[in-house]
């Protein structure tokens, strides 16, 4: 405001000014004023700018609103991958119109040493997730950067990666099977940066180990542990890629699933393998791009799992698998996608027959294929079709779903 | 003038060896040729975008973050253009040097007048920047006041070259002046030139060059435009007609060789940075081969 009258002074002062007869010399001093008059309107602007450019709003808010229609020709009910015990929420859902996940997100700087997000998920039963609380330091040296509280594990690529931003409706077979869809926990993760030209980061996480397939032992205070590394660079302007591997470590003690009655105790350890390569014409992936993404996920598991009726007897068995997708987004707004998935599940023995350890003799395979179209980069409309043969029945899944996120612009990771 | 030399003199010969190169990371092409022109060898200068690609949409790349880890100062517009991509790159990198708030993170949109603020702040309104928009450096005025503003944290970052900076920046301020002076003069034809523009890409250059925009292809900011609509566009031309339609190198073409094809208003691709154009190399060259292209639409 006492900017405003001193520009208003100031052009009053060059009006009267210029009332006068002017000589050269003065028309020099009404050049300085105007001078001084921009100077304080590009000062006015300037403040003003520096309150809003930051972030419009602080902390940034954004809530994503999802939803689907689904058709299958199996009951739901009957979904099974014979041979491993699925985690709770992992199956393909309901039928018909049902809500999916509604996500709240709050995040934003501290201060300048830390930066907080806060990501809560409200079930389409009315209940409250929090599946991110967590902080992460800014400006400690030489690269290093420590991040605490509850969040997603660094392992893998698709691990970390926020519901509304899957490429598909569901997750890969792998991660329904081994990690619950995605394994978050509580605890510490520490990171360092390598100072090259080629990315190289290496880390690792220790956690209290209550979520699956961690099942904490009463007498632990970390139940399970991670190591990761991860590499990325450029090939030429077009062409971007980001390799990784990581191992998990848990360890259980009367993990339940989804079905109650099977109970495993023992450490479940897995290797990840991620490699993600990006192509867009130029680099610039506004227009058109292709997304070729894959993951390998072995999982052994030792120990002893006791099943209601069939007394406790031991495991020592690996099973793994992996996915590999493509995404082409062939117009500004619409993708195309197709992804294959395949697991491997070693039956553990003859004193599993008949049990949902019992493979059947079955490989899990399954064939998804979809198609998304976003109005802009807030909403997003996607069709997607799965040939599911997680069990001996084949299933054919049909998807209607829509992504729509308010508020806060997000910023996505590779 | 012979000892404020000498000190520079003795200064550089005295640094040169001891004191590497200032890590600079430009997150957009016009800023990484300032930077060039401002610190030449003091300065190793890396561009996140080329002018190929679209700066709002950027993917957070690996080489991106390690770019940053290694970087003293960042060099970005600001105004929401990078929202899309800097937070991620900044919070991945955590380079305490660059952090908002820090003398090395720089955004140039703070230190300028932008222009068309919108008065309603509504995602129904389209990708709309709150600030104004970020378009900024396309007029040659912001330049200058920009590389006022980046050779003081020039000299805050690299205190020991603050006489070498100020020379550059005095050096550099002064032939971009005459060769504005030069563009003024040379585009006094533009004055009034009716165009359509694809995205709201050019309103800095508009008004500077006091062209009139009639319409544009998008519907919103950052919504291509639907067949729909650009047959308003079409009414509207046949109504109002415009010389050309600009384009920038990131922008898909379709919309306006449709246009084209149906009333024959040629498609002009601007260089829009530095590198958008084989005559783009430097600022200069820019402005240079922008006005040459405006100016072919008037003589057509």
């Amino acid at each position: 405001m006492k900017t405003f009258v001193i520009t208003c002074m100031l052009y009053a002062a060059t009006s009267i000014t210029a009332l006068q007869p002017v000589q050269a010399a003065e028309q020099s001093d009404i050049d300085l004023l105007r001078q001084e008059v921009d100077a304080l309107k590009t000062q006015v602007n300037a403040s003003q700018a520096t309150t809003s450019t930051q972030s419009a709003f602080n902390p940034a808010i954004s809530l994503i609103l999802m939803g689907r229609y689904a058709n299958f020709d199996n009951d739901p009910e009957n979904y099974a991958l014979p041979g491993v015990t699925l985690a709770e929420e992992t199956d393909p859902g309901k039928e018909g119109l049902s809500l999916a996940e509604t996500e709240l997100i709050i995040s934003g700087n501290i201060d300048d040493k830390f930066f907080g997000r806060f990501t809560t998920a409200l079930t389409p039963e009315n209940e409250i997730e929090i599946e991110e609380a967590l902080v992460q330091t800014l400006a400690l040296p030489a690269g290093l950067g420590l991040q605490f509280g509850r969040f997603y594990s660094e392992i893998g690529y698709l691990n970390k990666i926020h519901a509304h931003y899957w490429d598909f409706v569901d997750q890969p077979l792998v991660y329904r099977a081994y990690l619950a869809n995605q394994y978050n926990d509580d605890g510490l993760q520490l990171r360092w940066l390598a100072p090259t030209d080629l990315f190289l980061e290496l880390g690792g996480e220790a956690f209290s180990g209550e979520s699956f397939p961690a099942s904490r032992p009463a007498n632990e205070s970390v139940g399970s542990y991670s190591l990761f590394a991860k590499l990325g660079g450029d090939v030429g302007v077009s062409h971007s890629w980001q390799a990784g591997i990581s191992y998990l470590a848990t360890q259980a003690e009367n993990r339940e699933t989804e079905e109650g009655n099977v109970v495993f105790g023992g450490d479940d350890n897995m290797i990840i393998a991620d490699l993600v390569w990006k192509w867009a014409p130029g680099g610039n992936d506004a227009q058109t791009s292709l997304v070729f993404q894959t993951e390998y996920i072995s999982s052994n598991e030792q120990g002893d799992y006791t099943i209601t009726g069939n007394g406790t007897n031991p495991v020592d068995r690996t099973n793994d698998g992996w996915y590999a997708q493509l995404i082409y987004k062939f117009q500004p707004r619409w993708r195309g996608g197709l992804r294959y998935d395949r697991l491997s599940i070693e039956d553990p023995g003859s004193a599993f027959s008949g049990t949902s350890l019992d493979t059947q003799g079955h490989t899990p395979e399954r064939v998804s294929v979809m198609f998304d179209y976003s109005h802009s980069e807030y909403s997003r409309l996607r069709l997607q079709y799965n040939r599911d043969e997680s069990y001996a029945v084949a299933d054919n899944q049909w998807y209607l779903q829509y992504i729509m996120s308010l508020g806060a612009h997000g910023a996505h990771r590779f | 003038m012979l000892k404020t030399l000498f000190t520079g003199l003795s200064l550089l010969l005295v640094t040169l060896p001891v004191s590497a190169a200032l890590n600079v990371f430009a997150c957009e092409p016009e800023w990484a040729s300032l930077m060039q022109e401002l610190g030449s060898d003091k300065v190793k200068v890396f561009s996140a975008t080329t002018a190929q690609q679209d700066p709002h949409r950027i993917q957070a790349r690996p080489s991106l973050i390690a770019k940053m880890r290694r970087a003293d100062l960042i060099v970005c517009t600001g105004a929401e253009l990078e929202t899309g991509w800097l937070p991620v790159l900044l919070r991945r990198a955590a380079n305490p040097k660059i952090q908002p708030g820090q003398p090395g993170y720089f955004e140039a949109a703070q230190y300028v007048t932008l222009l068309d603020k919108p008065e309603r702040i509504d995602r129904a309104e389209g990708d709309i920047h709150a600030a104004g928009d970020p378009h900024i450096h396309l007029n040659p005025h912001n330049i200058s006041r920009i590389t006022s503003a980046l050779t003081n944290i020039l000299a805050l970052l690299d205190p020991e070259n603050t006489i070498y900076y100020t020379h550059q920046r005095d050096d550099f301020l002064n032939r971009w002046q005459r060769a504005i002076t030069g563009w003024e003069k040379q585009a006094a034809p533009l004055r009034g030139l009716r165009i359509v523009s694809q995205h709201k890409s050019w309103i800095y250059l508009i008004d500077w060059l006091g062209m009139k925009e009639v319409t544009r292809l998008e519907p919103k900011p950052g919504i291509p435009p639907s067949t729909t609509y650009l047959t308003q566009v079409l009414t509207t031309l046949q109504q109002q007609p415009a010389r050309a339609v600009l384009i920038t190198p990131y922008q898909n073409p379709q919309a306006s060789e449709w246009l084209h094809s149906r009333i024959a208003i040629p498609v002009v691709e601007l260089p829009y940075t530095v590198g958008g154009d084989t005559d783009a190399t430097t600022l200069f060259g820019l402005f240079d081969s922008t006005i040459t292209k405006l100016l072919a639409v008037t003589e057509q």
